[in-house]
């Protein structure tokens, strides 16, 4: 072929079809546009943010109590109650979200209690959250009569973030081959034994990484806790001892967030902004923890 | 089958096979916590159906049935007290509408963006991203709807004159936000699951990128990206923050944008702030409107689920 003359031909479309061919070539361009609206959206407010309230973030702000002075305020009480909140609630929610999960996969018989369950669950989770705040004021702080404290908030947010919970401990116990069970099995193991020393071990990076984003969840969530009563001046430390601490009052930084943001004054809305920076880094980092056990240990099978 | 091992035939060798059942004495106990963990969930439901339902019963007895739906005005906290629904589902149609508005176009965009036109690298990029912003905390959204949008753009923009500083535009440009990634993230599986068969027909018959993607994939993915919208909705509906904050504590009967406003769960918030005593009318109305934002939720989320669970027959 070479050294052939061809004769160029211009392939190029005219007319109707290349007015089709550059609307399309444009459409790509406005899509990725608005594509990145959302995003340019939170970047600006981000950005908005940090110049409000990162020069008020110093050792003052952490360690102070909350104040009407905003200048004097702090988020030393909502840090801790934030902590002891979320710590209560891990204790709570974990075992019995991924006992469940492993239950609807390992052992329950398929019939129709199973697809009941399944399907309650996936509906529970879609239940908003103060929802959950009526029914832990209604149950716990007045019918068992614990009041706005820290076990009715840990116990309410346990019953929030329980179904999704199970429904990423499940997704991640799907993952496990049925060849590690059945060669488990065929050694003489008993079931429990198949799923407590193979199933759990292969299946906890992606039950890790869910349990993390619940707790991120619960960590930045305001209305449930507002509605079983935690909207006080909190100023003094909870107890080191839980039995104490589980009956204390509390507020929690997304509290104080709402708090300081329904001020009209200036000066909140610069501590709104730090806390908001706080509240961030911690969420984000949890979430990219989350991401980073998912990816790190991800195994294909 | 003579390479049996010694003793294999032996009946007291073989009972004491029978004598280690295969399931330990704690396998049982073990099993019955499991089904213990599993019967939480359903309590919870139970619970929640049980006290929603009870209180709200009480709280007929006080005020009837006539009242809550037909009367037009919501004046619980005021003399003449009036318990007329409407005006906090108003207030909740009236953040749906708008924040649907603004979050559909473009969540449809970033969904076809990314479904369609995105080279893999970008994808990879921009998909996370778009689903950190699930993870926001509402408060945070209700902060920049009241301080940013209200306060440095709707206000200075429009003039102080037509914009409240407690108003529903406010709120339902958070509520976007916060259901863009549902939204787009959904949408964008549905279209990705659509054959390559169909799009290559379509290339064949010479249509073009956007063509191919509106009038072929977006028809196709049509269930899934209706279900990413009601989910969308059901979220907007049970958002309790940005509307609290924002949107303002003023029963509305109405779908302007720059009203002040309250919605079901903003107004339930602002019960709970005040320490309502239990018994009171103020108390059980929490839980009346609790049970219809329940409803109205649970409606969205079943519709949800039906239609992906069609859309899953289709191409499975």
């Amino acid at each position: 072929m070479q050294g052939e003359h061809i004769e160029p031909v211009d392939l190029r479309a005219t007319g109707a079809v290349a007015r089709r061919q550059a609307f399309s070539r444009l459409s790509r361009y406005l899509l990725l546009a608005m594509s990145l609206l959302g995003v340019a959206t939170l970047v600006v407010l981000g950005y908005i943010t940090i110049d409000d309230g990162a020069g008020r973030i110093d050792l003052d702000f952490l360690t102070n109590y909350p104040s009407r002075f905003a200048d004097q305020a702090g988020l030393r009480s909502s840090a801790l109650g934030t902590i002891w909140i979320l710590g209560t609630t891990i204790v709570l929610a974990i075992p019995v979200a991924v006992g469940t999960a492993i239950w609807i996969e390992e052992f329950a018989p398929k019939n129709a209690l199973l697809t009941f369950v399944k399907l309650n669950i996936a509906n529970l989770a879609g239940v908003p959250s103060i929802i959950y705040g009526i029914l832990g004021l209604a149950m716990f702080v007045r019918f068992a009569d614990l009041g706005p404290s820290i076990l009715a908030g840990a116990l309410t947010l346990t019953l929030m973030i329980i179904p999704m919970t199970v429904i990423a401990s499940q997704e991640a116990i799907k993952q496990v081959p049925p060849s590690l069970r059945e060669g488990s099995l065929a050694v003489g193991a008993t079931q429990w034994q198949t799923v407590w020393s193979h199933v759990l071990p292969s299946a906890l990076p992606g039950i890790i990484t869910g349990v993390i984003l619940s707790i991120s969840r619960a960590a930045g969530e305001t209305a449930a806790l507002i509605m079983i009563g935690a909207f006080s001046f909190i100023a003094f430390d909870h107890s080191l001892n839980p039995a104490e601490a589980l009956q204390d009052d509390f507020t929690t930084i997304p509290i104080q967030i709402y708090n300081w943001t329904i001020r009209p004054q200036e000066a909140f809305r610069q501590n709104a902004a730090a806390a908001i920076i706080l509240l961030m880094i911690a969420v984000f980092t949890l979430n990219l923890t989350a991401a980073v056990i998912r990816e790190r240990f991800r195994r294909t099978y | 089958m003579t390479a049996l091992s010694p003793g294999a035939g032996d009946p007291e060798f073989r009972k004491s096979l029978r004598k280690r059942p295969l399931n330990h004495w704690n396998e049982t106990i073990i099993k019955a916590a499991l089904v213990a963990c599993a019967f939480v969930t359903l309590a919870t439901t139970a619970l929640i159906i049980f006290v929603l339902f009870s209180e709200t019963i009480s709280f007929f007895r006080d005020v009837s049935f006539a009242d809550f739906f037909l009367d037009t005005e919501w004046q619980p906290l005021q003399k003449p007290v009036s318990f007329g629904i409407w005006e906090l589902v108003a207030g909740t149609l009236n953040v749906v509408l708008w924040s649907l508005l603004i979050a559909v176009p473009i969540g449809m965009a970033t969904a076809i963006y990314l479904s369609e036109f995105a080279n893999p690298r970008t994808r990879r990029v921009l998909k996370p991203v778009l689903e950190a912003l699930a993870g926001v905390p509402t408060v945070v959204y209700a902060f920049f709807a009241l301080s940013f949008i209200t306060q440095d753009l709707l206000q200075p923009g429009l003039g102080k004159g037509t914009v409240p500083i407690f108003n529903s535009l406010s709120a339902s440009v958070m509520l976007a936000v916060m259901i863009l990634p549902t939204i787009a993230s959904l949408s964008e599986d549905a279209m990705s699951n659509v054959p390559r068969d169909l799009r290559e027909a379509a290339y064949g018959l010479g249509s073009t990128r956007i063509e191919v993607s509106l009038r072929v994939v977006v028809p196709a993915a049509l269930s899934g990206i209706m279900a990413s919208i009601l989910l969308g909705i059901a979220r907007v509906i049970g958002e309790t923050m940005i509307v609290a904050i924002a949107a303002g504590s003023t029963p509305n009967l109405t779908l302007d944008p720059l009203a002040s406003i309250q919605t079901m769960t903003g107004y339930m918030l602002q019960v709970g702030l005040g320490d309502a005593a239990r018994g009171t009318v103020d108390y059980r109305s929490l839980f009346a409107v609790g049970t219809m934002l329940f409803l109205m939720t649970l409606l969205f989320n079943i519709a949800s689920q039906l239609i992906i669970g069609r859309y899953r027959e289709q191409y499975e």
